[in-house]
This record gives structure tokens, sequence and C-alpha cells, in this order.
């Protein structure tokens, strides 16, 4: 709590010459908001009667000067351009002071979105397997927002609201300290009254928000699941279900809502007493004689005037603590540790052998997934890896990107260790097609040349052709130009993966691995991406991950993992002359076979039955 | 999402929009005329109050005496009680009104999406329709609880403030008014403007909550391609344009408000001055009170107009929404029964299950047609007979027009040309539900809905025993998984069905079709998104499931359409291909490609899998 009320002073402090102007300005606004009631004051008593002043020396003198009073009364039209210049003064201020707190405000929000954003992007590979998408997205949003509204609208309301209380305090008791304290009387009862208030509503504005989420949530899965609820017949048992949850809503806003009503209400009737009592105190001292009717108009309308952001004070202070809540929530995203430059990092070529030595690694404590490794992967050819699931293929291709780190042993390329290399230079030259790909929301020209902005167009039309992936993207209607994602078209498994390949493949590579990011292509399409990939592949070291018996053939040499180690490795002749995994896969082939010549043979004999019922 | 939200239907205001939502809202009517009444009388005490200030400083003090005080502070307390009660009964009413008014069209909205046609829910997705049902109708509802409440109060504090001025001196109060339309212009003009800028703040918001989604989702691929600094770069550009319009917005509230009270301040200094001058007139034209009434009113003046402009900019700009809301309640369904099987066999709310013929399964399409609202034909002239007790498989590539075919069987759409006979009956003549009550359908994501596995199997037939419910999952084969889980039938399926793998949830989606004892049974590619352990229980348990029921399946695993009595390979439309699994090897053409390329993929997966269970 500490900690983070700390952390909203700093961002306070960054911002340190808009919020003194602010301040400044408030306090300025606050001065000749007073000021006005002052004028009508001395204009009833002083002008339109014969009252006493109840002008600072060094304002009077000047009006004497001119012929006090009676030129005064003369010249009316001073006091009322005195008005007019006090609003419109007081309007700029006011101005300047609203915007320098946006400014600061949106200042601030800007820099914690654009820190989250970094952090996020550089946060390990592990943070987020871990992390939630939803959580994450509201701490980066709503949080944020929270923190903008208080340090931009609230934290100089309150100032306002306590400048206002001061120097209220002190004209007021100037003027008459008794009735002063009359006119405030109430004051502390309100402020206690609102704080206590919205601490404690809190709690039905978060049954209210429950409860929508429970209405929407009924409305989502109606929508989301709306052949089911058809194929049943269900519509008239979901219009029970959401009625119920729909009303149980009106309930709970319903109660919400007569809440603030109450407040409201009792707040406004503590404000209009207070009002009276101020009048009321006023007017017999005005009737003994102790003040004049203009003190009266300055009791009553200060009175007014303060007693609204008196009011807010108590709301402020409860929003104060969300947003402290909110910023602690954004604060540990920011403190996690990310990914940072090393210094010394190596930048070497990165066409040498890929060596793994003895690598172990786990996810969670005592479950090994890669338990000591050794397997080298010669520079320039292509190596092919099988591996049953959960053998730790993945992690291979995750290690040699460095998306996450060996727990002992090591990876060398070229004889160096890499976690001696640049982590980023690493990534991009090492290319890596994921099964499963992420599209990003542009177009799909804006996808292709991802890693390689401003590429030229014919070769990313190349790299498109040898994904193919160019025809299925020239059937749409935009072509090249289609949104993928939400708002545009949805690709399919295979189509994302062609998509991927080609993004990938733009870049220059000194190594490419294909982390089964072919599977969800069908098989002639498979081969046709194969063929056209020969020729990119030549010189570079590849890696590819598959179990299909015709790309696993192709390769130089083949890796078989079984549960975190090498079980077998050697080429296609070598190892189907072996018994192993390579070879239970080889077999396939001929399983298929035979499953055709069964169904050969069973038409046959239906053939030759029907031939023999029509002898 | 944001694409549709966006749409600016009409810049002009239209009245007859609003009155229509008022005709929704009618059981509220008389809360709103209530509304109108208390919110009246809170403007009148708003009105009085100056004037009790002013009696007091007038007869009080100018007159020395104290006599009568104890009226003046009967009368005080009275205005204050009466004040209260109205303020705390306008707010209860309008919250009631705000939480009633979008009940009801809530309500009307939920009922008319369970009767429009699956054309519908093409054109619209899903987040659209929820925007519409919770942020559009709350708006809607807001304006009418609340807006309304401030425009008559705006309205009738500017009536009674102006007469009650005409009534104590009529010339002051004609200068005074002549500030009013000017001020009315002016406000519209920025309210106008601040809900440009505001809107336009939204619109950058929603895309940097797109970046933050889409840096977290693809979080791994943006390190994959160290794409991470150009990402960093193009989010810049979005918090910039944000801070840009954020500002805009905030300081063109922070002009407007100095602006009004500046004009209002002429008002108040030309009373304080023509008043002035009548107070010191020999003998005086006007008393100390009267002027402090007059300083008193024009000081509040500029409030109302503020408000009334305000309100004005928030009809306009909810218009779009009402637009959405009211088109969504007016769309009628394309395909529904006619009045004469309504009237025999009951609607979707009221059926009359007494009347409901039994379902055999014999079907037929005769010369079916059908192309999509856009203009895109799917099928065309298609003949096919299905006897009853048949089982059937659809393969073909997507849009080929496989789900098509399906979703014409279920009457999700209907033929634009031609006619399906069920039993020899064309199916217009039965009402919807009669055939979706005899349907079991297994979709491709298994749709959970919150609750227990209990209840999710019960889905279709609420009353089901728990022997019913038991038998079913074992025919499904979700028993024995169910009945491991430490809470059994009582798990709780989590949002989505998040803690049931989709093997799992496919299962009991299974179980749920059988409990229903469906005469016609769909899988559409009710394989292709499970685990190899769940498809192989799926497959044992399909041909018990399937037999003596007429049955249609969209596979996408050949594994589960090799079992069909029917293969039919659909292209463009057309069926190309049709026999059993051994007759289409034996002729080599596309099912021969297809089954040879996924026999490797699926025995491969099933050889690595094997391998790790060992």
């Amino acid at each position: 709590m500490k900690q983070n009320l700390r952390a909203l002073w700093a961002l306070v402090k960054e911002n340190r010459a808009l919020y003194l102007g602010a301040v400044l300005c408030t306090a300025l606004t606050v001065g000749i908001g007073f000021l006005t009631p002052l004028v009508f004051s001395e204009t009833i008593d002083v002008i339109l009667s014969d009252g006493a002043s109840f002008m600072p020396e060094w304002l009077k003198a000047p009006v004497r000067a001119l012929g006090g009073r009676a030129f005064l009364r003369a010249n009316l039209w001073i006091v009322a351009v005195a008005i007019v210049a006090l609003n419109v003064l007081n309007g700029v201020f006011s101005y300047y002071k609203e915007r320098n707190t946006a400014v600061a405000g949106e200042n601030i929000a800007k820099s914690l979105r654009e820190r989250l954003y970094r952090q996020l992007s550089y946060l390990s590979f592990s943070y987020h397997v871990r992390a939630e998408t939803g959580d994450l997205i509201q701490r980066c949003t709503s949080d944020v927002e929270t923190v903008r509204r208080f340090l931009s609208t609230q934290l100089v309301e309150a100032v306002r609201a306590v400048l206002m209380m001061a120097s209220a305090f002190a004209i007021l008791f100037h003027r008459h300290a008794q009735i002063a304290l009359y006119s405030l009387i109430l004051v502390p009862a309100m402020w206690v009254g609102s704080y206590v208030f919205f601490t404690k509503i809190t709690k039905s504005f978060r049954l209210s928000d429950e409860s929508e989420g429970r209405m929407s949530n009924v409305l989502q899965e109606n929508l989301t699941g709306v052949r089911v609820v058809r194929a049943f017949g269900m519509q008239q048992r979901e219009v029970e279900k959401f009625d119920a949850a729909s009303m149980d809503f009106r309930k709970k806003t319903f109660r919400l809502y007569n809440y603030l009503a109450v407040y409201w209400g009792s707040m406004d009737c503590v404000t209009m007493l207070q009002i009276m009592i101020t009048l009321l105190v006023c007017v017999y001292k005005a009737i003994a004689g102790e003040i004049s009717v203009g003190t009266l108009v300055v009791f009553t309308s200060y009175i007014s005037m303060l007693l609204y952001p008196i009011r807010q004070l108590g709301r402020i202070l409860s929003d104060a603590g969300k947003s402290v809540v909110a910023l602690g929530r954004i604060r540990n995203v920011l403190e996690e540790q990310a990914e940072q430059p090393e210094e010394g990092s190596l930048r070497p070529p990165l066409n040498g052998d890929i060596v793994f030595d003895h690598v172990s690694f786990s996810y969670e404590e005592g479950n090994r997934v890669l338990d000591g490794l050794c397997m080298t992967i010669p520079a320039g050819k292509t190596v092919a890896l099988l591996g049953n699931t959960g053998s730790g293929k993945s992690t291979v291709v995750h290690l040699l990107q460095r998306l996450i780190e060996p727990d002992e042993g090591r990876i060398t390329i070229g004889g160096v260790d890499i976690r001696r290399i640049d982590r980023w230079y690493l990534r991009a030259h090492v290319g890596l097609m994921l099964q499963e790909p992420f599209l990003y929301g542009r177009s799909v020209m804006g996808n292709l040349s991802i890693a390689v902005p401003g590429a030229p167009e014919s070769s990313v039309l190349e790299m498109s052709r040898i994904a193919h992936a160019d025809g299925f993207i020239r059937e749409f209607e935009n072509g090249y130009d289609t949104l993928i994602g939400e708002r545009g078209v949805t690709l399919s498994g295979g189509q994302r993966q062609r998509v991927a390949i080609a993004r990938t493949l733009l870049k220059e590579n000194d190594v490419l691995i294909f982390d089964d990011s072919l599977s969800a292509v069908d098989m002639q399409t498979d081969r046709a991406i194969r063929e056209a990939l020969r020729e990119k592949r030549r010189g570079v070291t590849t890696l590819i991950i598959s179990h299909r018996i015709n790309t696993l053939c192709e390769a130089d040499r083949i890796f078989v993992l079984e549960n975190g180690r090498l079980a077998d490795e050697g080429t296609h002749e070598e190892l189907t002359r072996r018994d192993g995994l390579y070879r239970q896969i080889y077999a396939i082939q001929s399983a298929l076979e035979d499953d055709l010549n069964r169904s050969r043979e069973a038409v046959r004999k239906e053939e030759d039955a029907c031939r023999d019922l029509t002898k | 999402m944001q694409g549709f939200d966006e749409v600016d239907y009409s810049q002009k205001l239209d009245l007859s929009l609003w009155k229509r939502l008022l005709r929704i809202a009618k059981p509220y009517h008389g809360h709103l005329w209530l509304i109108v009444l208390f919110m009246s009388l809170s403007a009148v005490g708003d009105v009085i109050f100056p004037l009790m200030t002013g009696y007091a400083i007038d007869h009080f003090i100018a007159g020395h005496t104290t006599q009568g005080m104890g009226g003046f502070i009967a009368v005080y307390v009275a205005v204050l009680a009466m004040q209260v009660i109205c303020i705390y009964s306008f707010l209860y009413l309008s919250g009631k009104v705000e939480v009633g008014v979008c009940y009801l069209i809530r309500r009307l909205g939920f009922q008319k999406l369970q009767e429009l046609p699956f054309s519908y829910y093409d054109r619209m997705p899903v987040g659209y329709l929820l925007s519409r049902m919770t942020t559009d109708t709350q708006r809607l509802a807001d304006t009418i609880g609340w807006s309304l409440l401030d425009l008559v109060w705006g309205v009738v504090f500017l009536v009674i403030c102006s007469i009650q001025m005409f009534m104590l001196h009529w010339r002051l109060a004609a200068v005074i008014v002549l500030v009013l339309p000017p001020l009315a212009l002016i406000s519209m003009y920025f309210q106008k403007r601040i809900l440009a800028a505001h809107r336009e703040t939204r619109k950058t918001h929603s895309k940097i909550t797109g970046a933050f989604n889409e840096g977290i989702m693809g979080a791994k691929t943006t390190k994959t391609l160290v794409r991470e600094e150009k990402n960093m770069e193009e989010f810049t550009e979005l918090t910039t344009a944000m801070k840009h319009s954020s500002v805009r917005a905030a300081s063109l509230s922070a002009l407007f408000l100095p602006i009004v009270v500046s004009l209002g301040s002429l008002a108040t200094a030309y009373a304080l001055y023509e008043g002035g001058m009548e107070v010191l007139a020999l003998p005086p034209t006007l008393t100390l009170g009267t002027l402090q009434v007059f300083i008193n009113y024009t000081l509040q003046f500029f409030q109302p107009v503020r408000d009334i402009a305000r309100i004005f900019a928030e009809l306009q700009s909810s218009q779009a929404a009402a637009e959405r809301v009211l088109s969504l309640l007016a769309t009628e369904p394309d395909i529904k029964d006619s009045p004469e099987v309504a009237e025999r066999f009951g609607d979707n709310f009221h059926p009359k299950r007494e009347n409901w013929p039994e379902l055999h399964g014999d079907i037929v399409f005769e010369d079916v047609s059908f192309r999509y609202q856009d203009g895109e034909q799917v099928l065309e002239h298609f003949n096919l007979h299905v006897r009853a007790g048949e089982s059937i498989a659809l393969v073909g590539e997507t849009g080929s027009g496989k789900s098509t075919i399906v979703n014409l069987l279920c009457r999700f759409y209907e033929p634009t040309q031609g006619r399906i006979l069920i039993d020899g009956v064309d199916y217009r003549e039965r009402s919807l539900l009669w055939l979706q009550s005899n349907l079991g359908y297994v979709l491709q994501q298994p749709h959970m809905f919150s609750g227990t596995i209990r209840d999710n199997i019960r889905y279709g037939k609420p009353d089901a025993s728990e022997d019913e419910v038991v038998r079913a999952a074992k025919l499904a084969n979700a028993h024995s998984f169910i009945s491991k889980l430490p809470k059994g039938y009582d798990t709780y399926v989590g949002e989505g069905g998040s803690l049931l793998s989709s093997g799992e949830k496919q299962l009991i989606s299974f179980a749920r079709a059988i409990l229903v004892n469906p005469a016609l049974f769909i899988l559409d590619e009710a394989t292709s998104s499970v685990d190899t352990h769940s498809e192989a229980l799926i497959q044992q348990a399909i041909t018990g499931i399937l037999e003596g029921r007429t049955s249609f399946m969209i596979a996408h695993r050949l594994s589960t359409v090799r079992q069909a009595d029917r293969i039919l390979v659909i292209s463009d439309g057309k069926i190309i291909e049709e026999g059993t699994h051994d007759q289409l090897i034996v002729k080599q053409g596309y099912y021969y490609d297809l089954y040879t390329g996924q026999f490797q993929d699926e025995q491969g997966q099933m050889v690595l899998n094997a391998a790790k269970a060992q």
C-alpha cells in the first residue's frame, strides 16, 4: 500500500510542472470564485445601502480618491464590468487548470500503457505460458483507466475542495466567527457520511456487476450455442433462463439505485438544512444589527458554493483507494523479470553445426522434459526430428531460439554457446515456423511482411507462392489486402500455417525450423510445398518436426527422440532396418496398402456375388 | 467487432424513434408521469428558495422584526421536506424506469433472437448482437430514465424562473431572457463537438485494447519474429493518438464551461447594474431583496440550458443505438411456421405436442436449390433420397455445400427452390419445433452451458431421471470418465466448459443428444477437434447410437466416415462420388486421395501417442 502510494506520487512528480500549474490555476479560480459574492455584498452594503465596507485598505483608498460611494452610485457599470471580468478571468484559469490536469493524466496513462506494452513484449516466454489473458488485459486497460481518472480529474478536484474549504473558513471566520461555526456545523457529518457510503456501496456495485456478468453469460451462451438450442427445441426454456438472469440483474441494480437515491436525498436534505441554518442565523444577526445584508449574501452564497465540493471529497477519497489498488496491479506486471540485453553478447555467423551437449530442461520441478539430450545437427543439412507425444520435440525448438534456457548442459552453434549469442540476433536468424501460428489483425500483405517491414512486393509474392498461399489469397475478394481476424476473414488451420511459412521465409535465415508446421495442410499441398522449398533450403541448416513419412524420409539424417533422450539416429535406410518408432511410422505405408486391398477384395467379392445372382 | 459498433446511422434527431421506444416502455408510463410531477415540484422548490432569502431580507431585516419567523421557518422546512421527498422519489422512480425498460427491451430482444433464422446469425457476429443486447440497451434505458428527468427539470426550472422574474420585474426579466438563445446555440455547438471527440477517444481506446490483446496472445510469435520494437513503434502511434484525442476532448469540455459561465455573467452584471440603479432611484422602484432574488436566478440560469443542450446532444448520439436495437426488434424471421401450421402444431413457445405425428426418418431432397442472401448459389437442383434408418456421410472441401445440406435438413435454412420431404410430407407443413425436437445434433465445437455435467446432459429433456442420464452417458462412453471425477455428475463444467478437455465435452454432448432419443441424428464434424483417445471412445459409441436412426455425418476424420451406409462426396453443391467406403476406394477418385492422405496422418499420430503410453 505504502509503496503503491509512493509509486502514485512518482507518477505525479513526472508531471510536476503541469500539476503545479494546475494547482496554481485552481487556487486562482478558488480565489476569484470567492471574490464574486464579495463584490455582490459590497455592492449591496456599501453602494446600494449605507453600510460599512469590508474591503481592504489598499482597495478603499483609490475608490475614495475617485469620489467614494457617490462616484460608484453614479457609475454602477463599473461593478457590472467587474463581475463580467471576474467571470472571464475565472474561466481562463479554470480552462488552464482542466487542460493541464488532462494533459498530465494523459501523459501518465500514455507512459503506463507504453511501459506495460513494452514489458509484455519482453516478458519471458514462460511467463506468457502461465499468464491469464483476461486478467492481463484488465490490468492494461481498466486499471490504467482507473489510475488515469484519478490523476487527471479527481486529484486536483480534491485540492480544490481543500483550498475552497480553507479559504472559506478564513473569510467566514474573519467576517463573523460565530456564524461561520453555525454555517459549517453539518459539514463533518456530510464528509463522514459520504466517505462511509462510497466505501460501503462498493459491495452493491459488485453485486450488480456480477449479476450483469451472469446475464451476459447466459446471453452469450445462447448466441454461441444457438444451434444446440434450436436443435433441441429449447427456445422456451432459454427465454425463461434469460428472464431469470435479467430479472436478477434488474433487482440488484435497482437495489443499488435505491441506496443511491437514499444517499443523494439525505445529502441534499443535510445540505439544504445547512443553508437554512445559515440563513436563519444570519437573519437573526442582521435584525440584531450585528451583520449587514451583504454579509448575509456572502454567507449564503459561500455555503452553497462549498457544500458540493465537500460532498465530493468523500467520494474522491474512496476512489483514491481504488486507484492505489489498480496501480498495485499494474506494478505487479511491470516488476516481473523481463528479457534484457546482455553485455558482451555475440553475433556470430550461425551457419555452423548445432550441437546439443547433455541438455536437460524441466518446466516444473522433478519432471524432466529433456534429460541429457546429446545430438549434432550438421551445418547446411536437413535433419528430421521424430518423437512420441511429450518427448520434448517442441522444447528443443524453443531452446534453439532461447525462448527458454537449458537447466543443464549447453547448446552450441558453430562452437559458440548460444547463451553468449544475442537473443534477438539469434531469433532473427533462426526461422521458426509453429504448428499453431499467430496471425496479426491486419491485412494478409501486412502479415506476410511482418518480419521484414518494407520488403519489396515481388519477394513477398514469391514467398507466398512457395508456401502455396498465393492461390487461396487471390480467391479472397480483396486479395492480399484482405483483413485477417475478427474484422476480416478467418483462415483455416492449413491456411494459417502457409501464411506463417511465407512470412518466415521472407527473412534471412541461417537456420530453418519447421515445428509440425504443415500438419494441417493436406498431403498433396504438403508435397508441393516441400518441393518448392527445396531450393530455399539449400545450404541452410534445417530442422523438421513431423510424423509424415514422406517428409521424414527426405531428410539427410533423422533423430528419434523418446522421453527427452535421443533414442536413435540415422538415415532413412538405416532406421528402416532397425526396430523402433521410425519403423513403426514407416510400417503405416504397408498398413495402408493392406487396408486398401481389403476394400478392393470386399468389392470384388460383392461383384462376384452379384454376378452369381444375375447368372 | 468495432467495425460494427461505430456505424453512425444518422445525424438528424429522429423523434419517431424515441416515440417507438416510449411505446415499448408503456408499462412505465405511470412512473414517467410521476417523474415529471416530482421533477416539476422540485424545480418549483428550486425557484422558491431564492424567494425565501429575498423575503427574509426585505421583511425581517429591512423591517427589523422577527414577527412571522415561525411561519417562515415552517414554510422553509415544508419546502425543504418537499424537495427531499421529490429528490428521493424521482431518483427512485428513474432508477426503476431505467432497469425496468432495460429489462423489457432485453426480454423482447432475446425472444426475437430465439426466432430469428440462421441466415440472420450468419450476417451478424455474436459480438455485435451481444453489444446490441447489453450496451446499446443500457444506453437507451439510461436515456429514457435519466435524460428525460434532467430535461423536465431544465425546462420547468427555466419556465418557472422566467415567469417568476417577469412577475417580479418584467423589464429586467426581458433583458435577462435575451441571453438564453445564444447560450443555447453555443451549448449545442459544444456538446456536439464534445460527444464527437469522446467517440473518437473510445474508438482509439478499443484499438489499444485490441493491441494489448494481440500483444499478449501473439507474444510467442512476436518473439520468434523479433517484432518487439516494431510493435512498440506501432503501439506508440496508438497511444499518441489516444493522448491527442483525449486532450482534445478534455480541452473542449474545459473551454465550454467558462464560455457559458461568462455569457451567463452578462445577465448577472446587467441585473446588478439595472437593478442597482432602480434600488438607488428616488423613490426606489426595486427592493434589495428582489435584487438579491434576481442575482440568484441569473447565477442559476445557465445550468438548465447547459443540461438541455447536453440532453439533445445525447439523444442524437444514442439515436444510433436506438436504431440498432429497434431494427433488431423489428426484424421478421424469414423461416417460421405458417399460421395454419402454428394453429395445428403450436409455435416455439407454446407447442401442441399432442398433435405431433411421429417422425420416422425417410428423407427426400426434391430438386432443391439454395442460395445465401448475398446471392452465393450453394446447391442447384439437388436430389437425394435417404431411407429411414440409413446412415449417410458427407465428404467434401470447405464450401462444397455439405454443411448447407445438413442446415437445410434441420430447417435452419429453407430451400430457395424445391422441397424437402420428411416421411413423404413437405417439412414446411409441420412445425419447426416438431422437426427440431426430433433432432440429435452434435457439433464440431462442443457447446457447454454453464452448470453441472448433469445439467448439460439433461439440456434437451430437463425432467429426465437420474437413470436416463446415466444410461445416456454410458451409451456415449462418457460415464467412465465422469464417474472418475471427484464430484461425478455434479462437476461444474466451468465457463465455456474450460475444466474439461474438448474430447470429454464432446462425449457429454453425445450423451445430451442421445438422451432425447431423436429419430434423426446429425454429426457435424463431431470428431475433428477431439484427441485420439476420445475419438476412439466416440467411434465405439457411434455404431450403437446410430442404430435404427436416420443419420447424417459431416466428418473430417475418415475413420468415422467409413462406417456409414453411404458416403456422398460433395463438390460445388453436387454429388461427385457416392457409395460405400470400399466402393469408393476401388473407384480411386477424390475420396481415395483423401483417405490415403489421412490414413497416414491418423495412424502416425496414433503411433506417437502409443509410444508415449509405453
